[in-house]
């Protein structure tokens, strides 16, 4: 909390204000509680799945996932846990980091990475889906 | 970037040793961070060997017995000596506390380990700057908001009402909450802190307060409030046994409360 040479003159409460409060935030706080809620359960199906499967070929896992129901959830179990995973990162950095161009970049970069990572594994998850299904 | 080692100019060094006069009994050893901005340098340890014999029970019996008969350039704040003006807090042992509640036997370990409220600028000594945390206090604007014309006699407030602003009023304002929390160590210019916060909800929750919106809209912030992450230093160090992180989820209640 040091001091800037600009900073020196302005008024505590000036200071304190800031530029104000920015009206938002309660998005992003009801989202982590939403979407950690919905992991729960998804995540201790994606457990047991995985737990059943230990062992199995790549033909038996592929016509595992090719199973509507397993294809659906593991779509969402992916989508829940990287809103979570994005939402969680973007807190870390804005905690820890303040140079404004550093911590825009990186809070974007995450959202990026986040983003990406989901359509390539809802992609994948599609790909082998409907390929299984497909060749029935 | 978050600061994860002391600048140079702010690494404490050993100084002075004031040993115990002779024929003491029971010797005490305090270890008191000492810094003056006029006399430059870094800031240092002084340690001094106290008569307990001479000094009462709390830690500000002591450190006034240091003052007045040791070493009187001492500095630090003190006032009503009984936990009610929040000017001698500090960090004892380790730990955010008021030095005039909290007797030196409790401190654990062999020396009693003083130095000023941390992740503040120091003034003197035992002294921070708590500027930026009183105007911080005074942008939730903490006084009764109304529009309606001021009645004859009191606004009026029912018994149930009134029970809601218990553990919320005895705040004294001591800021041993707000630097013990690491979000406000980090963000401190931004992120409000616990004792202010839990102001802030002592006037959201008055009943006769007019402008409940207005001070929820003044308080949705990713950095006002949503950097309070429960860490919970707050409840633990509080003197007056108060629990601002409590505080500050009800605010959190009331956000979602008014989307849903």
């Amino acid at each position: 909390m040091s001091k800037s040479a600009s900073e020196q003159y302005r008024t505590p409460l000036s200071r304190a204000r800031g530029l104000g409060a920015s009206r938002h935030g309660v998005g992003h706080f009801i989202t982590e509680r939403v979407s950690g809620l919905a992991l729960i359960p998804l995540s201790i199906w994606g457990v047991y799945a995985a737990l059943k499967l230990v062992g199995a070929d790549q033909h038996s896992v592929t016509t595992w996932i090719g199973q509507p129901v397993n294809a659906v959830l593991l779509s969402l179990l992916l989508i829940a846990a990287l809103i979570h995973l994005q939402h969680a990162v973007q807190v870390v950095i804005e905690d820890y980091i303040h140079r404004f161009t550093s911590k825009s970049a990186l809070v974007i970069g995450n959202l990026f990475v986040c983003v990406l990572a989901g359509a390539v594994g809802v992609f994948s998850i599609l790909k082998v889906a409907l390929t299984v299904t497909g060749a029935h | 970037m978050v600061e994860l080692a002391l600048p140079k100019n702010s690494q404490v060094k050993s100084g002075k040793h004031w040993p115990a006069p002779a024929g003491a009994k029971k010797v005490k050893t305090f270890k008191i961070y000492r810094y003056d901005p006029e006399a430059g340098g870094n800031p240092r340890w002084d340690t001094y060997d106290v008569d307990m014999d001479a000094v009462g029970p709390m830690v500000l019996d002591a450190l006034l017995y240091i003052k007045n008969s040791i070493d009187p350039t001492l500095a630090f704040r003190r006032s009503c000596r009984e936990g009610v003006c929040g000017s001698c807090s500090m960090n004892i042992g380790g730990r955010n506390t008021l030095a005039c509640t909290h007797g030196w036997a409790e401190v654990p370990g062999k020396a009693v380990q003083i130095s000023p409220l941390p992740h503040l600028p120091v003034v003197k000594d035992l002294i921070p700057d708590l500027t930026l945390f009183y105007a911080q206090y005074a942008s939730i604007e903490p006084w009764l908001h109304t529009d309606t014309p001021e009645p004859q006699t009191e606004w009026k407030q029912s018994p149930e009402d009134r029970e809601k602003l218990d553990g919320l009023y005895e705040c004294i304002l001591c800021a041993c909450c707000s630097t013990s929390c690491p979000s406000y160590w980090w963000n401190g210019d931004k992120y409000l802190g616990p004792a202010v916060l839990l102001h802030a909800y002592r006037w959201l929750i008055d009943s006769r307060d007019e402008a409940t919106g207005d001070r929820l809209d003044a308080l949705e912030d990713p950095f006002k409030l949503y950097r309070c992450h429960t860490i919970m230093n707050c409840a633990q160090v509080c003197p007056k046994g108060l629990n601002p992180a409590k505080a500050i989820a009800e605010i959190k209640k009331m956000m979602v409360e008014r989307v849903v």
